[in-house]
């Protein structure tokens, strides 16, 4: 410390030297502006380009194309409703197999796994969460399909078909197939980075609650798990944003039909999924304008539940803070 | 110096890609001939070597709008365009030159039942919902001693936007006025029943999955892939399975009311022996070419195509056209200016 001292430049220069410091630290700050600026300038030009090339399907059908159910480009009668029906049901069905399977995937891989075992299945993860979307509904059309139609569909008729969820024929395409391959295709993302989560709780916080007299499961269901909350929740938004926009695994096997259907057996339609089987064939301009608006209303729907799931966040963090 | 090589073999390859840009013609459109439309440009660029065609098959749809943008030399469609289509550009009038010809077939998965025979009416209503079950009594009457079981039917449809949708709504919309008014015809429609699979390969492959369903999928599709389907009943009433042959009738059936500017359809053609499920497929040639050498180019090819192309269809699986048809088509690229 005291050498650096002594061969300090003399004041004129070491006031250079900080002046350009300072000014690194000014471009730094622009140049990373400018970067994230252009997640901005992205956005804007998106919904831009959506709402100009849509402006004859808006025209036409108006706020009736969200509540619209006839699809028929023939008469020119397009209706928003049953693929967005379709796209928030399958994305709830994934979520709904996909977190608690994850969360506790990746709880059992960061908490109590041993490390080897722990970095074999992590590396597993990873590659699965790079396996394209296509290949995955390979595997669920060859294979999901028929085990679906002929073991899983009759079985979940015979026992709950009282419920109005699980009548009518069993396709083996349909919601609940594509919900399945949606849960597959998203759970290797809420594992990976649940469990990136959970390793950086600080060590303090597990030893100071197994000090306490907490069990190994008290400790980390009670302690650890809440101390990641944020990055859990943040997997879960990764793995609902690409469930929303998935597009070949789920046209391959939903059934691609553009009704609205209670039972989760039937055929139904997602907004990606039209969007990429219509779009080359379409003529005319209100068609293809129509199209383009449902990607518009793909991007509003992303938005709506991106917004609702940061105000149960915000929510759920209020509650926890007064237990504490 | 390993950099300079980098740079001049850079140079070279982009030099290489723009000189001979002059020459290169465009064209985008259908589907479902771009194998042979491939192989076409293939041949004709090793008969004349300094004449390269590039096509992308992006669909009709796609082939249409681009032409009317202005980004492609020529295009290419499953279905003729449509007057609105036609008056949208303005620089030139579109010509259509039909180039093969194509069927569509009716594929089902009954276990122990092969060779079904259907009738228009009977498809359309089953297509609709009105027809539930394999032993309706009009499925019995079409197929007498057959034994129909008494098993739902479950329709497969294709879900993507394709010139094959078109041809079998045409039909329908042709033999059923019931589908004309609910239904209708187009590259998608609004299907009132049944599963969308994606591509030929989808409906193919649910069908096969799904017992008691039925789908269509396109004469090519199932011979290369040895399928199974039924025969269909023409307006002379008699049954015809498809083949090279039954098609091509068809378009010989039609090809006397053929109007000047060749957009027709042809389902359910007159003729004892063809095929009612069947259609051309077109190019889209504008009839005033700027550039003299494109102008010689395509002028060329279609010669070609009409006469030795020809001969290449059939070892593709398509259905050649029929000779009154190429008459007429040769006298249209006179029309080139």
């Amino acid at each position: 410390m005291g050498t650096a001292v002594a061969t300090a430049p003399p004041p004129s220069q070491a006031r250079k030297l900080t002046k350009f410091w300072r000014d690194g630290d000014q471009i730094t700050h622009l140049v990373t502006f400018i970067f994230a600026a252009s997640v901005f300038v992205i956005t804007v030009w998106l919904v831009y380009e959506l709402w100009i090339h849509s402006a004859a399907s808006r025209a036409k059908f108006g706020f009736g194309f969200l509540t619209g159910t006839t699809w028929d480009p023939v008469a020119v009668q397009f209706g928003a409703l049953p693929f967005i029906y379709g796209t928030v049901l399958t994305s709830f069905l994934a979520l709904l197999i996909s977190v608690p399977l994850g969360v506790g995937a990746a709880i059992f891989l960061a908490e109590l796994a041993p490390p080897k075992l722990s970095n074999a299945c992590t590396f597993l993860v990873e590659l699965l969460a790079a396996v394209p979307s296509v290949i995955l509904g390979l595997l669920a059309w060859l294979s999901m399909v028929p085990i679906m139609r002929q073991y899983i569909e009759p079985f979940l008729k015979h026992t709950i078909g009282f419920l109005p969820l699980f009548t009518g024929p069993a396709y083996g395409v349909g919601y609940l197939t594509a919900g399945l391959i949606l849960a597959i295709m998203t759970f290797p993302f809420i594992i990976s980075i649940s469990r990136e989560a959970l390793l950086a709780v600080p060590r303090e916080q597990r030893e100071a609650a197994l000090a306490l007299g907490a069990t190994k499961w008290e400790s980390t269901w009670q302690v650890v798990v809440p101390f990641a909350r944020l990055g859990i929740i943040g997997s879960i938004f990764l793995a609902l944003a690409r469930a929303l926009g998935e597009t070949m695994a789920v046209t391959m096997v939903i059934g691609n039909d553009p009704a609205i259907h209670t039972s989760l057996l039937s055929p139904g339609y997602t907004i990606a999924a039209v969007i990429a089987n219509e779009f080359t064939e379409a003529t005319g301009d209100v068609y293809l304008s129509a199209l383009v608006e449902l990607g518009l209303v793909l991007f509003g729907v992303t938005m709506v539940l991106n917004g609702a799931a940061q105000l149960l966040i915000i929510a759920t963090t209020r509650k926890g803070s007064k237990r504490d | 110096m390993k950099n300079k090589i980098l740079w001049v073999s850079f140079l070279a390859v982009s030099a290489a890609m723009v000189l001979p840009g002059a020459e290169t013609i465009n064209g985008a459109g259908a589907t479902f001939p771009a194998p042979i439309y491939q192989k076409w440009f293939q041949e004709f660029h090793k008969l004349h070597p300094d004449a390269q065609i590039n096509y992308q098959s992006i669909g009709s749809g796609g082939g249409i709008r681009q032409l009317t943008e202005g980004t492609v030399d020529f295009g290419a469609s499953d279905m003729p365009m449509t007057d609105e289509q036609i008056k949208a550009i303005t620089k030139y009038h579109v010509l259509h030159f039909p180039t093969v010809m194509g069927g569509v077939v009716p594929t089902y998965n009954l276990p122990g039942v092969s060779d079904l025979k259907f009738s228009g009416e009977t498809l359309a209503d089953i297509f609709m919902g009105k027809i539930k079950k394999w032993n309706d009594p009009a499925l019995k009457k079409d197929n007498p001693g057959v034994n129909l079981p008494n098993d739902d039917i479950t329709v497969v449809h294709r879900s993507d936007g394709s010139g094959t949708t078109f041809v079998w709504t045409d039909y329908l919309s042709k033999v059923s006025p019931a589908w004309k008014s609910k239904v209708g015809a187009n590259t998608s429609v609004n299907w009132p029943v049944g599963l969308g699979g994606k591509g030929n390969e989808g409906v193919a492959g649910l069908v096969k999955q799904t017992p008691s369903s039925i789908g269509y999928v396109e004469l090519i599709y199932a011979a290369q892939n040895k399928m199974g389907y039924g025969s269909v009943k023409n307006s002379a009433g008699t049954f015809v399975k498809a083949d090279y042959n039954s098609v091509t009738e068809a378009a010989a059936g039609a090809a006397k009311d053929m109007p000047a500017d060749f957009r027709v359809s042809i389902t359910n053609a007159p003729g004892k022996t063809a095929y009612p499920i069947s259609t051309f497929t077109w190019l889209l040639i504008p009839d005033k070419i700027d550039n003299a050498a494109k102008k010689k180019t395509i002028v060329d090819f279609l010669q070609w195509m009409l006469t030795n192309g020809q001969g290449l269809a059939q070892g593709m699986d398509y259905a050649p056209l029929p000779k009154p048809v190429v008459a007429k088509e040769e006298k249209q690229i006179a029309l080139i200016k």
